[in-house]
């Protein structure tokens, strides 16, 4: 019962510490944007604490936050297989061959209109399809190891990637050609000096929606038949085990990859993309 | 409408790409079969056999429409739309599922919007959570949800339906509070002069101008949902679904099987994202706000 | 003044052909730039005066009659750099510098490096930029940027400066500044300029020569030859003279339906 008094209270607290940084004197300073989510976030995992074992909720049904933390700390050695499986040779490689091709493309097909009148509308037809669909056609051709995930990836990571580089090349306006055609430049200058610079914040736009897609694909896709390693797999063969606490640290695992993989491709963005009215807030 | 010659030229070198590798990857079976049986294949003969497999590592297109079609309109003209081995069937768990999640998860959505745009707690401790949550790859969840509700006693068409709602929730709460945010200051302040409170701005106002915005989360949300349930499908070895179809294609080796159940969830999705498409251009027709 | 045309325009005709039914942008046309001249083009939207400066600088083509700049064609031209273009908004890449957005145009042509800077730092000095080389676009205002869109166009020497309302985003205080500016410039540099304005005193403050131009179809009304002196403070604008001419151009408007109603 004091677990539930506990969790009452910290929720109160919580809130009234937000309602009072949020609409304070300084609430539009770094620090108190960074301070409210934070106590929010803390808030939760409190409550979730508290309620659980208050309430006596089965383990087996939720976990409470402490004992997940006692399960990641004790597999560090599993989660961290599980990571390079997944993430570093399934999620990585995808995203790069994914990516790559799909940029290489857009600009080959760029001198002709009229493929991509005809490319765009089978492109966007094709990123909104369940593509996961396809992992166990890519398991029966590529095998159960990480490369059948590196093409469910590929195959996710390519349209929206085509699609948003294709867009990126069309960014610049009529002025913009006109002056390279006073310079009587050449294709390819204008590629270079002009267009791809311009392309660059639609060009990330896609890079980073593919973070996303990379690492949901790698891990759908050991749902459907992996070796006895991976993210997925771990998470599949735990939820029959009923070990949700190992699920929920690879979960856990798997969400700091996601963020912190979003977030390197972000402060990339920055640093290419540094004159966009986006980036200079 | 000059987009059609250059889609129909792209959709059909994807067709002819699609023949041509089906010949190749399916040809090293049928060489196999003809040593066993000691005979020679010519060529039009191995294309032949290469296009009719049973268990072709690549089924020909023409293989899948058949059994697409042998699975659904043949079926539904016998008056078995729904038995068992029907893809109308699997369609329809699946789509009863998506359709039940994205409800909730457009409804949840909106109104968190609504709460986030109106109230600053709401903003600054929600908001970067709804935005950072678009980086981890919610999917993974899946198969705890609806081992969990299992155990509860929730079963059959409601877990799936929750991942289904978080899959679509946060995309709409995203789009929303961007839309609800979209007019400028200008239009604000005119509402101001007329002493117009919170309520008339956000029906007269707020709501008009997010239509757009609501219209795009709404096919992403669409998507995302579908993609859920189908997954939703997968953890507990489920036979009803085609997500449980793709599976137990995937488990008995009956490729043609994968494939048909992967194109009507293709087909499924693009009729949705479709519908919400006709749904959004009267809206925004009617509304004045067409591109 | 030097006699030698540098654009020789001779019943130009440029006919759009549009969803609406075909759009007589420019008839008749028949106009002689010589070098050294300042020419101003005046008229209201759609009396083809920017349409003009396009075709002299080949950036559209004639359907009839004939236009020749430095006795060649447009294109020809246009490949030998003959001219530097400058548009109604700057149009600088926010990913580069000032100085590497004026270097630009040197790189597409070949310039080599020590040269290329030898040229920005004329141009800078020119435009009076010297100081902001290293800032990026959006750290310069409306003004300056469009300045700096001046010096690009001057970085390589063209004989021949186009302007298309370059000045007409700015407000009017920055805009006489830039007006007594581009006038100093013209005089120390003795380029040939066509500038596309839709004010009247700009028009006739800048100008040797100005073409007043009217819609439906697009054709020029009238050709004032100024009177004015070469060097000219901005009081001259309070002279009888200058008033004369800007009545004059008025006059031309009028008799081109500028001032009707659609």
């Amino acid at each position: 019962m004091s677990w539930v008094i506990f969790a009452i209270v910290f929720w109160a607290m919580g809130y009234w510490a937000n309602y009072k940084l949020a609409n304070g004197a300084h609430s539009q300073s770094r620090l108190v944007k960074l301070a409210v989510p934070v106590i929010f976030g803390v808030t939760i995992i409190a409550v979730w604490e508290g309620l659980v074992r208050g309430l006596n909720v089965p383990h087996v049904i939720l976990p409470p936050p402490s004992s997940i933390a006692e399960r990641f700390a004790s597999s560090l050695d599993i989660l961290w297989v599980d990571f390079v499986q997944t993430f570093v040779k399934g999620a990585l490689s995808g995203y790069l061959i994914g990516c790559g091709s799909a940029f290489i493309i857009a600009v080959l097909i760029d001198r002709s209109p009229f493929l991509q009148r005809g490319l765009l509308p089978v492109g966007n037809f094709i990123a909104a399809l369940p593509i996961v669909g396809t992992a166990p056609i890519l398991v029966m051709w590529f095998g159960f190891d990480w490369q059948s995930k590196a093409a469910v990836v590929v195959a996710m990571v390519f349209f929206p990637m085509l699609v948003n580089t294709v867009q990126g090349l069309a960014a610049t306006d009529k002025m913009q050609r006109d002056l390279m055609a006073t310079y009587s430049a050449s294709y390819w200058q204008s590629l270079f000096k002009l267009r791809l610079p311009a392309a660059m914040p639609a060009v990330f736009n896609g890079l980073k929606i593919a973070t996303t897609l990379a690492l949901i694909g790698a891990i759908v896709a050991e749902f459907f038949g992996s070796p006895i390693k991976g993210m997925g797999f771990r998470i599949s063969t735990e939820v029959g085990k009923l070990g949700l606490d190992m699920v929920w640290a690879e979960i856990s695992v798997a969400a700091l990859a996601g963020s912190a993989f979003y977030g390197v491709v972000a402060i990339i963005e920055k640093g290419v993309t540094f004159w966009h009215p986006s980036q200079r807030g | 409408m000059r987009s059609i010659l250059p889609i129909l030229a792209v959709v059909s070198a994807i067709v002819l790409l699609w023949y041509g590798a089906a010949v190749s990857m399916n040809s090293k079976w049928a060489q196999d079969q003809a040593k066993r049986a000691d005979v020679e294949l010519s060529f039009s003969e191995l294309v032949a056999d290469t296009w009719s497999q049973e268990r072709p590592r690549l089924p020909a297109p023409h293989q899948v429409v058949s059994e697409l079609w042998k699975s659904t309109g043949e079926m539904a003209l016998k008056g078995r739309a729904f038995s068992k081995r029907s893809l109308i069937f699997h369609g329809w768990i699946t789509l009863s599922a998506t359709m039940l999640g994205f409800v909730i998860g457009t409804g949840a959505g909106i109104l968190l919007a609504v709460g986030i745009v109106h109230y600053r707690v709401m903003d600054m401790s929600v908001m970067p959570w709804a935005i950072a949550s678009q980086t981890i790859p919610i999917l993974a969840i899946a198969p705890m949800i609806i081992v969990v509700l299992n155990s509860i006693g929730v079963q059959g068409l409601v877990p799936k339906a929750i991942i289904s709602a978080y899959l679509s929730f946060f995309p709409v709460v995203v789009g929303m509070v961007k839309g609800l945010r979209s007019p400028s200051m200008d239009q604000l302040d005119l509402l101001r002069t007329y002493s117009a409170g919170v309520n008339a701005t956000f029906w007269k106002l707020r709501l008009p101008s997010s239509m757009p915005y609501l219209f795009t989360s709404l096919k992403i949300g669409m998507a995302a949902s579908l993609v859920g349930a189908i997954v939703g499908e997968l953890p507990t070895g489920a036979i009803r679904g085609l997500g449980a179809r793709m599976l137990t294609g995937s488990y008995y080796g009956q490729t043609i099987q994968i494939w048909s159940a992967l194109f009507a969830a293709a087909i499924l999705a693009a009729v949705l994202v479709g519908i919400i498409g006709l749904i959004e251009r009267s809206t925004l027709k009617r509304m004045g706000m067409s591109q | 003044m030097n006699d030698s045309p540098v654009i020789e325009a001779k019943n130009l005709d440029l006919t759009f052909e549009t969803n609406d039914g075909p759009v007589h942008a420019l008839k008749g046309v028949d106009l002689t730039i010589n070098k050294g001249d300042f020419v101003s083009f005046i008229g209201p939207s759609g009396c083809g005066k920017t349409t003009f400066l396009r075709v002299i600088a080949a950036l559209e083509h004639p359907t009839g009659g004939t236009i020749t700049v430095n006795g060649m064609s447009p294109d020809e031209a246009r490949r030998q750099r003959a001219y530097g273009y400058v548009f109604q908004a700057a149009g600088l890449y926010p990913w580069r510098t000032i100085r590497d957005n004026i270097r630009l145009p040197l790189e597409i042509m070949g310039f080599p490096k020590a040269e290329q800077d030898a040229q920005i730092d004329r141009v800078l000095d020119l435009v009076e930029l010297r100081g902001f080389g290293k800032k990026f676009p959006w750290q310069l205002s409306g003004g300056m940027q469009q300045r700096a869109s001046i010096a690009r166009a001057l970085a390589f020497d063209a004989d021949l400066l186009l302007m298309d309302e370059p000045f007409g985003a700015l407000d009017e205080i920055v805009r006489d500044h830039l007006n007594e500016q581009l006038l100093q410039l013209w005089g120390s540099t003795n380029k040939t300029i066509g500038f596309v304005t839709h004010s009247i005193p700009e028009a006739v403050y800048l100008s040797t020569k100005i073409v007043v131009m009217s819609p439906r179809p697009g054709r020029i009304t009238d050709v004032i030859e100024s009177t004015l002196p070469r060097e000219r403070p901005l009081d001259i604008r309070d002279t009888p003279e200058f008033l004369e001419i800007a009545h004059r151009v008025r006059e031309g408007l009028r008799a081109g339906h500028a001032y009707d109603d659609e």
